[in-house]
């Protein structure tokens, strides 16, 4: 089928608001390449459960669409218009599996050599719609706060050497209840400016207490049984003998229920979690590649303004000869490489935030928990810099709010 | 030095000043790892899907190697650890293809063997080492060694391959291992070794990642010292290293840094490749863009065959 032949009865599949979104576009949806179409739909068909700021992008995109006349619409998405599919494309059920479509179309795009024009028209698509609609700063400065080391009595690992360069790096900090302030203050601000989704806490372990009902939280921990219930049907598919392909479509298909979260109450952040863990590479098994996507997810699709990450140990890799020793072993943690992994994810946290509205004004704060050494970026803040005066960490996050 | 090169002690202060590094190699096909060390070895990029057990569309420059020099079966050699590459031996192509390709070692799955052979747990979690899809082993259906003719081959006993396996941290580690029980019985004059474990990067754990760089250095290192200590091999060999391609930008919005290879991005498409050995020129840094499936046609220059369906061209700058 071709976007031509699109009418409104083909979307009744959809979720009630992703329904109404499309229905109320049909017209445009017909106008639109085969190669970008069903790239649009992946998105419109999850609209229900979108954060708040991906629903404004989606509808500043879909005005825009509409906004351009039918010239001016073709010279936009010349780039995916010229895009050679296969007619097994083209009659593929994209209206209804969009996200299997997009699979398909990016093997098709690298097995053709066509992936680079593809990459060209999507950057300068995006590039000319934001130039557009520019994305307007939060209500309030935005802060990240990172905590990692859980565990390490030592370290000689040099921290935070990507993230040095732009802020100040503290060696000198003291410890005492830092872990307990820098949630507190992550509460407060939630307090001082609630925000749906706008305030966030993820920790790579268990969950501390912090009392805010405006705060976004949950754990590695908290997700145990949806992680077990996912791990034995990857398992089971994998014994089936399936290939890699069919592999992530389960994955992608995975819903809440499947997991033992259906009755969770916030369908939107439940649907959010499963995502981590059905999409992200690793995320399953390793604590610190779940903190790091999460984030990095959480500042793409909901750009909070507040984000508390905690890194936890996860668990160790054991090597080729341990494996061959015995098979069954109770898994162990291993806090030094958990650090390792933890001041990357920090480092690209920051990166990922600095793609956001208001980079300008946003501020960091990592620390090396239960030890003397932080780093701190912001607006009032020295770049490369250096202090060893003696600090806390309330201090530290005075520094950057 | 900068940031990263703590890393890589063997390539930089051992293996670079004995060679001539080429500092822009850009991979301009698809970045999965099979299909893309699948052009490396037939120097034309090759359109498949990365995760099937199909043979390459072209010629690999072991058929161009044994057809064109009438060399035997036993001269041209694969090791790889991931069981997704047994098909890279030999192609597909009419003209050459079935009985003019490498033999194929994939150790992990003589290993996975060889201790199901005894009684005991299953090892079959060995076999999942495809880090871009977790837990998945790709389908065999190649004409790859196995267990019966690895002790006839390489005169090593199935116990004895066993009992090293179970001393070594990595799949790696035990390819080379092969690699040099390969030099020492059977001297191939063409040795094509894949190295797996930096695909860890997959699952996001930069402390994995960085430690299978630096153990992939280590044995780039050990394997230049094995063919200087074989006298087969001592003062008449040349060594190619190259990675298939690189790894996403830090920068790319669309990515999430070294963790894939997804973004097609400037960063993920450029690598380089370092050449040693006599008559390749030391110290030698060349900074003009090429391509790896350039490889193969200079192999064909170096050895004397005629890579003539790869998309390559030689390397005047090695030859």
């Amino acid at each position: 089928m071709l976007p031509r032949d699109l009418n409104a009865s083909q979307f009744a599949g959809y979720p009630p608001q992703a329904r109404q979104l499309a229905v109320g576009r049909v017209a445009l949806l017909q106008q639109l390449p085969i190669a970008f179409l069903p790239l649009l739909l992946r998105e419109i068909i999850v609209y229900d459960w979108k954060f708040p700021p991906e629903r404004t992008e989606l509808d500043h995109q879909l005005a825009y669409l509409e906004s351009r006349s039918p010239g001016e619409r073709g010279q936009l998405l010349a780039g995916f218009q010229k895009l050679r599919l296969p007619p097994a494309l083209e009659s593929f059920d994209w209206v209804n599996e969009p996200g299997q479509f997009s699979e398909q179309l990016t093997a098709h795009l690298w097995a053709t050599l066509q992936i680079d024009a593809f990459r060209t028209a999507a950057i300068d698509y995006v590039r000319t719609v934001n130039a557009a609609a520019p994305h307007a700063p939060p209500a309030m400065s935005r802060l990240s706060m990172v905590v990692l080391g859980k565990d390490v009595a030592e370290n000689k690992y040099r921290l935070f050497r990507k993230l040095r360069p732009y802020g100040v790096y503290f060696s000198h900090v003291r410890p005492e209840n830092g872990l307990r302030i820098l949630l507190d203050a992550a509460a407060s601000r939630a307090q001082a400016h609630p925000a749906p989704y706008g305030h966030w806490y993820i920790d790579g372990g268990s969950q501390e207490t912090v009392s805010s009902e405006g705060l976004v939280r949950f754990s590695y921990d908290s997700l145990a049984t949806a992680r077990a219930a996912l791990q034995e049907k990857m398992q089971k598919t994998f014994q089936s003998g399936i290939g890699p392909e069919a592999f992530r479509t389960m994955l992608a298909r995975m819903r809440p229920e499947e997991l033992g979260m259906g009755d969770a109450p916030d369908a939107v952040l439940t649907r959010f979690q499963v995502s981590l863990l059905t999409e992200g590479s690793g995320t399953q098994i390793f604590s610190t590649t779940f903190v790091q996507w999460a984030a990095r997810e959480a500042f793409r699709r909901a750009q909070p303004v507040t984000l508390l990450l905690r890194f936890a140990p996860r668990q160790r890799a054991r090597p080729m000869n341990e494996l061959l020793a015995e098979t069954q072993r109770k898994p162990e943690l291993d806090p030094q490489g958990s650090l390792v992994d933890a001041d990357m994810g920090a480092y690209y946290t920051w990166l990922n935030q600095q793609r956001l509205a208001g980079a300008a004004t946003s501020s960091f704060l990592v620390w090396f928990e239960n030890h003397n050494e932080a780093l701190a970026i912001g607006p009032a803040l020295s770049r490369g810099a250096e202090s060893n005066s003696p600090v806390d960490l309330q201090d530290l996050v005075k520094q950057v709010s | 030095m900068p940031d990263g090169q703590e890393n890589i002690p063997h390539l930089l202060t051992g293996l670079m000043p004995r060679a001539t590094f080429f500092s822009q190699m850009v991979n301009r096909g698809i970045l999965g790892h099979y299909v893309a060390t699948a052009s490396l070895a037939t120097g034309s990029y090759e359109t498949f899907n990365n995760f099937a057990a199909v043979p390459p569309d072209h010629p690999t420059v072991f058929e161009y190697f044994r057809k064109d020099l009438k060399r035997p079966a036993v001269d041209a050699w694969v090791v790889a650890p991931s069981n997704g590459f047994n098909r890279i031996g030999e192609s597909g192509n009419r003209a050459y293809g079935r009985g003019w390709g490498a033999g194929v070692i994939l150790p992990k799955r003589l290993l996975a063997a060889a201790l199901s052979s005894s009684e005991g747990p299953s090892y079959e979690h060995l076999l999942r080492d495809n880090y871009e899809t977790p837990l998945y082993a790709s389908e065999l259906g190649g004409h790859q060694i196995e267990l019966h003719q690895m002790a006839e081959v390489l005169r090593l006993s199935v116990a004895d391959f066993a009992a090293h396996a179970r001393v070594l941290a990595s799949p790696d580690e035990l390819s080379v291992y092969i690699a040099r029980q390969l030099m020492r019985q059977l001297a191939p004059s063409l040795l094509w070794i894949t190295l797996h474990d930096i695909d860890i990067a997959h699952s996001g754990t930069y402390s994995l990642y960085l430690e299978a760089i630096q153990r992939t250095d280590r044995l780039c290192g050990e394997i230049w010292n094995n063919i200087q200590s074989e006298p087969e091999y001592a003062g008449k060999t040349t060594m190619f290293i190259l990675p298939d391609f690189g790894r996403d930008s830090d920068d790319d919005a669309g990515g999430n840094g070294f963790q894939h290879h997804r973004t097609g991005d400037p960063l993920s498409r450029t690598t380089w490749m370092m050449a040693m050995g006599p008559g390749v020129r030391e110290n030698l840094v060349v900074e003009r863009p090429t391509e790896p499936t350039d490889l193969v046609p200079t192999l064909g220059a170096i050895l004397g065959f005629d890579a003539r369906l790869s998309q390559g061209k030689p390397l005047p700058e090695v030859l």
